[in-house]
């Protein structure tokens, strides 16, 4: 008779080694690897050089779920500021085969070389892109924003 | 001996219930808080309709809302797809009033949260969503001047205490409407300017009465909502707001490989959004295309945001002043509902193309490509264990 139960003990030993060890390699195992995330600054050169922009929410928050403002600021590579712009925006979301789910628009030039673009809404977290065309008498230039939720 | 046993038995059986206990890392903890109901923001005034919060408003419009007189036939009313003890939907795969429409009815909870209206976002408040039934023949089915007319027989004195004076009526044809039969419109185009106004004025006024009552429908609390304040607080899960494992994993799922919540998010469970996944047409029913044929339908709608009936300012256009006109993603689109009480109404899909939840989460495991447009989905392997998780941690959006 004891030695069914010395059996069953060592049964449980073994049972619970196995769940040390399962436990070790468990706990010590390396988090998955993070993917290197897209470019998230908020103020670069444009594309060909011509110009220095910047790209923020207007009130400093970013809300998911409502249309917002944000400004995009243009400066020369002197540091002066790019009046009479004419911007198109475009972007989406390219992990998600979409595009924006609004169409913002430059609705407003508020002096220094800052532009307010309404109509910014971001629907999901993730990777959004927004790609500005930017056309003054300096030239014409584009310049890619990544905001990352 | 068995003491010893005892013991050993009792370590086991608690290594195995602590298995059991949710785990979930910072950023899960974060995502689930954000779907919890108490994240929802109070109800914002709706400015374009300055009658959105009066009470009277809203017991007028509750008393239109079940009015079988607002119908050409005398029997449909806005309850009768909308039904009060069914969230507000009516459990058929495409809606029936005078005739069979080709659209599921949505349900209404948090309706009034909405930017667009409809599956397809054909209007864009909650005040003109409610007129277009009352137009459409195979909804309510009615006309302008005869709504016009019955408001005026039946609840006159209501009306003018809470919009004002009625137009005047002499010489207003019993039936008209730029939208109904040929003679119907030919009555129509015979009233002038200003009596079409008129009438279009108390037209819009029983949307915004309807909106009124509406807005007072909004989501109720849900085992995941317990679960998730619960887990929020750092307390103990206690009766019902424990989950079981299978949710637990379903839950898991759901916020993280199975990708739903990539779309359905925030307290409401949706992103306002308009997406084509790719769900199959109904063969027998009109071709549908989805939000992409809306968006000239809300730009020609008299009663939108940028029309003469909106109340207040312009700035509150901004989603139609914003709206994407044209891109490929539009091509059968169709709005992400929210999923709160969603296994209490089956079938599911704009019309109704899937009878249970189990079928929903097969759709969006296989991924099938869309008959036009591209689908925005990506084939996902679930087992059948995952497939099942996932459907009862949905039966957790109910009550």
């Amino acid at each position: 008779m004891a030695s069914i139960w010395r059996y069953l003990l060592a049964g449980l030993g073994l049972a619970a080694l196995l769940v040390g060890v399962l436990a070790v390699v468990y706990l010590t195992a390396p988090q998955s690897a993070q993917p290197v995330g897209p470019d998230v600054s908020r103020a670069k050169s444009t594309d060909n050089g011509l110009f220095l922009a910047s790209f923020e929410p207007e009130r400093g928050v970013v809300r998911q779920g409502e249309l917002e403002s944000w400004l995009l600021t243009l400066k020369t590579k002197a540091g002066g500021p790019v009046e009479g712009a004419a911007i198109a925006i475009s972007g989406g979301m390219p992990q998600h085969n979409h595009g924006l789910p609004t169409s913002p628009q430059a609705t407003d030039y508020l002096g220094e070389g800052r532009y307010r673009i309404e109509g910014v809404k971001f629907t999901m977290s993730g990777w959004w892109q927004f790609h500005f065309a930017i056309s003054a008498t300096a030239g014409s230039d584009t310049v890619l924003f990544n905001v990352v939720l | 001996m068995k003491r010893l046993l005892c013991f050993l038995a009792l370590t086991v059986a608690a290594i195995l219930a602590g298995c059991g206990k949710p785990d979930f890392s910072d950023a899960q903890k974060k995502t689930i808080a954000s779907l919890a109901l108490n994240t929802l923001p109070s109800l914002k005034p709706d400015t374009t309709n300055r009658f959105a919060d009066l009470p009277a408003a809203a017991a007028l419009g509750s008393t239109l809302f079940f009015d079988l007189g607002m119908s050409r036939d005398g029997k449909v009313s806005c309850s009768t797809c909308h039904k009060i003890d069914r969230q507000f939907q009516d459990d058929l795969p495409q809606a029936v009033g005078v005739g069979r429409t080709n659209r599921r009815t949505m349900p209404l909870a948090g309706v009034a949260r909405d930017p667009w209206f409809f599956w397809d976002g054909r209007r864009d408040s909650l005040w003109s969503q409610a007129l277009t039934p009352l137009e459409n023949p195979l909804e309510q089915a009615g006309n302008r001047t005869a709504y016009a007319h019955y408001i005026k027989a039946r609840f006159g004195e209501r009306y003018e205490r809470i919009f004002g004076p009625l137009p005047d009526f002499s010489g207003i044809p019993p039936n008209a409407s730029p939208l109904g039969t040929d003679a119907e419109k030919a009555a129509w185009n015979a009233m002038s300017a200003a009596q079409q106004d008129g009438i279009n004025r108390v037209f819009a006024n029983i949307g915004k009465a309807i909106a009124a009552f509406e807005r007072s429908i909004e989501p109720t609390q849900t085992r995941f909502d317990r679960f998730a304040l619960d887990l929020a607080t750092g307390a103990e899960p206690k009766d019902d707001a424990a989950f079981s494992r299978e949710e637990i994993l379903g839950l898991k799922l759901f916020i993280g490989k199975a990708n739903c919540v990539t779309c359905h998010n925030g307290p409401r469970f949706t992103d306002n959004g308009f997406h084509n996944t790719g769900v199959p047409p109904v063969p027998d029913l009109p071709l549908d295309r989805g939000r992409v044929d809306a968006v000239a339908q809300v730009q020609a709608d008299p009663f939108n945001c940028f029309g003469a009936y909106r109340d207040g300012d312009v700035g509150a256009c901004g989603e139609l002043r914003f709206m994407v006109k044209d891109a490929p993603e539009l091509v059968r689109a169709y709005k992400t509902p929210s999923l709160r009480g969603v296994a209490g109404r089956p079938p599911y899909m704009h019309a109704g193309q899937f009878s249970s939840l189990d079928e929903v989460v097969a759709h969006y495991a296989r991924a099938a490509p869309s008959v036009e447009g591209t689908s925005e989905i990506h084939p996902l392997q679930l087992s059948d264990r995952e497939r099942s998780a996932l459907v009862a941690f949905l039966k957790t959006l109910s009550e």
